[in-house]
């Protein structure tokens, strides 16, 4: 079988920084305490990390989307890499892991920190910020051709892409629903998240309308946080710390066209063909598959998932969630299982992945999946964003 | 409580390609950049034609009808002053259909909205420029 790059890197620890709607610290120092926590996790020492990668890059805009890059952390920590980079132009928010692994198998690096940052909570405190629309400024970019049109927010420009998938699959807002009322009871058992207290379908159903078909509920939560992962080589990952999570097979294409208005599929976004290209680097299927933390920048994205993973067929998503018993923590496939972005905050699918491994090293509390999960898929998401890995312990 | 002004549309930074899109409403007209050897739309502008390479690829007048692709009805009153609900949508020019423009909808409840509707584009003066807005096409 031919050699995929991924399979020599693993994750080897973890960090995260405290998680609030406002911080006393800085971004800076909630990364490095994200960062040094995550070295530590892994055994290593500062001297070792000889990479460094994070998704999108500093962002010096003050929406607190991106306020610390790679150059800002390497000096804080003075880290002496081989190697680094940041930037936003990658197969979704898991493009720093995609380089990291590049790196690694470019022989430049042997331990990677991959780290992302956001300060959304206090930037919001000070003045209305978002991403798409910045006032008294003419608009570039990709959301340029969204500009004149009122499109305040993220969550307007993806509700376009999620009130489509409601006409093609025929979702009620009950069935919806499920994936935030998950969410809150795993977060009830989290320590480190942002809500803990259980939400009622009557809730979900009673929160205000945003754009249609999205609610409150259906939206993450900005927070202060960050969350570090170390990538390391698989040859010098076995004596570490912890048990390396290999990363099994990625996700990483964009065959579609990469817009955020001419995307082939705009029900789906670009995640089907991200998911056959991660399945064709595998010999494992969904049936292999332990828990899932799949991207929850807004609920649609993880029913998306569910169907473009295959964890059930096109616009079967509402059927599998019906009653939520499916993806809940005692259920035939977890999800989302420390409270995802929803509930926990929006780290930006970097909580993800941080939860991802806390439950494969069955470090997860009150909250741990039983039988001793080994297998889990996650992603990210956000119209031609798109990503996924299945991280496999052993 | 005193009136608070609705806020201006926010303007996007035009380049040479995008310069017609954004103003031929002056004009009344919509305009698609087109190639010349095999008739494909492109958008958004640029003057290469991914179907055949050419290079002649120029805007030209289009319907300015078209149809809903997908769209959202805001409530959120995101900015002071921001009259809700109303309609973020994308529509799909009548020429063809992977030549889809981000756009209001206007003169129309919102709960009038819904997949496939026929609309017709309008504009309005902004500044320099001249916004592609849509409405319902109405029976004569």
């Amino acid at each position: 079988m031919k050699r995929f790059a991924e399979k020599d890197c693993a994750i080897t620890g973890v960090g995260m920084s405290e998680v609030s709607r406002g911080s006393a610290k800085s971004a800076l120092e909630l990364t490095v305490d994200a960062c040094l926590e995550a070295i530590a996790d892994a055994g290593l020492k500062r001297g070792e990390i000889d990479g460094i990668a994070t998704w999108p890059g500093e962002r010096a805009d003050g929406s607190g989307f991106s306020p610390v890059g790679s150059a800002a952390l390497q000096d804080a920590l003075r880290l002496e890499v081989n190697w680094y980079a940041g930037g936003g132009e990658a197969p979704g928010q898991y493009g720093a892991v995609f380089n990291a692994i590049g790196a690694i198998a470019a022989g430049l690096c042997r331990h990677v920190l991959v780290f992302r940052t956001m300060y959304e909570a206090t930037a919001r405190k000070t003045a209305f910020a978002n991403a798409l629309i910045r006032a008294g400024e003419r608009q570039a970019g990709p959301f340029a051709w969204y500009a004149p049109y009122h499109t305040y927010a993220a969550a307007l420009q993806q509700a376009l892409f999620f009130n489509l998938y409601v006409h093609k699959s025929g979702i009620r807002p009950e069935q919806v629903g499920q994936i935030a009322i998950n969410q809150r009871r795993n977060a009830g058992l989290n320590p480190r998240a942002i809500y803990r207290t259980a939400i009622t379908i009557e809730d979900y159903l009673a929160s205000p309308v945003i754009a249609t078909p999205l609610r409150l509920y259906d939206c993450d939560v900005p927070i202060d946080g960050a969350a570090a992962i170390v990538v390391s080589r698989l040859d010098g990952a076995r004596d570490l710390r912890n048990p390396p999570i290999r990363i099994e097979a990625i996700g990483s294409s964009m065959e579609y066209r990469n817009s955020w208005t001419q995307l082939d599929a705009l029900d789906t976004q670009a995640q089907p063909r991200v998911a056959e290209m991660m399945w064709s680097r595998t010999q494992l299927t969904t049936a292999d598959v332990d828990i899932a933390q799949l991207y929850d920048g807004f609920s649609f994205h993880t029913l998306n998932w569910l169907e473009n993973f295959g964890f059930c067929e096109r616009y079967g998503a509402k059927d599998f969630i019906e009653g939520g018993k499916r993806i809940a923590l005692d259920g035939e496939l977890p999800v989302n299982t420390g409270g995802g972005a929803l509930s926990a905050g929006r780290l930006h699918a970097y909580g993800a992945v941080h939860e991802a491994c806390t439950q494969l090293w069955g470090k997860a509390g009150a909250r741990q999946v039983a039988g001793d999960p080994k297998v889990c898929a996650t992603s990210t998401a956000g119209g031609p964003l798109a990503g996924c890995m299945l991280l496999v312990r052993g | 409580m005193t009136d608070v002004r609705p806020p201006p549309r926010a303007l996007p930074v035009v380049d040479k390609d995008s310069r017609t899109f954004w103003t031929s409403g002056r004009d009344g007209i919509l305009a698609i950049h087109r190639c010349k050897q095999c008739a494909y739309y492109v958008h958004p502008p640029v003057p290469f034609c991914p179907r055949c390479e050419s290079r002649e690829v120029a805007p030209e007048a289009v319907s300015g009808r078209g149809t809903v692709v997908t769209f959202t009805v805001n409530h959120k009153q995101w900015v002071p002053g921001l009259p809700v609900p109303y309609v973020l949508a994308l529509v799909a020019i009548a020429e063809q259909d992977d030549v889809r423009l981000v756009t209001n909808i206007t003169d129309c409840d919102p709960g009038e909205v819904g997949f496939g509707m026929a609309v017709e584009v309008w504009f309005e003066p902004v500044e320099e420029l001249w916004v592609p807005l849509f409405r319902p096409v109405r029976g004569s």
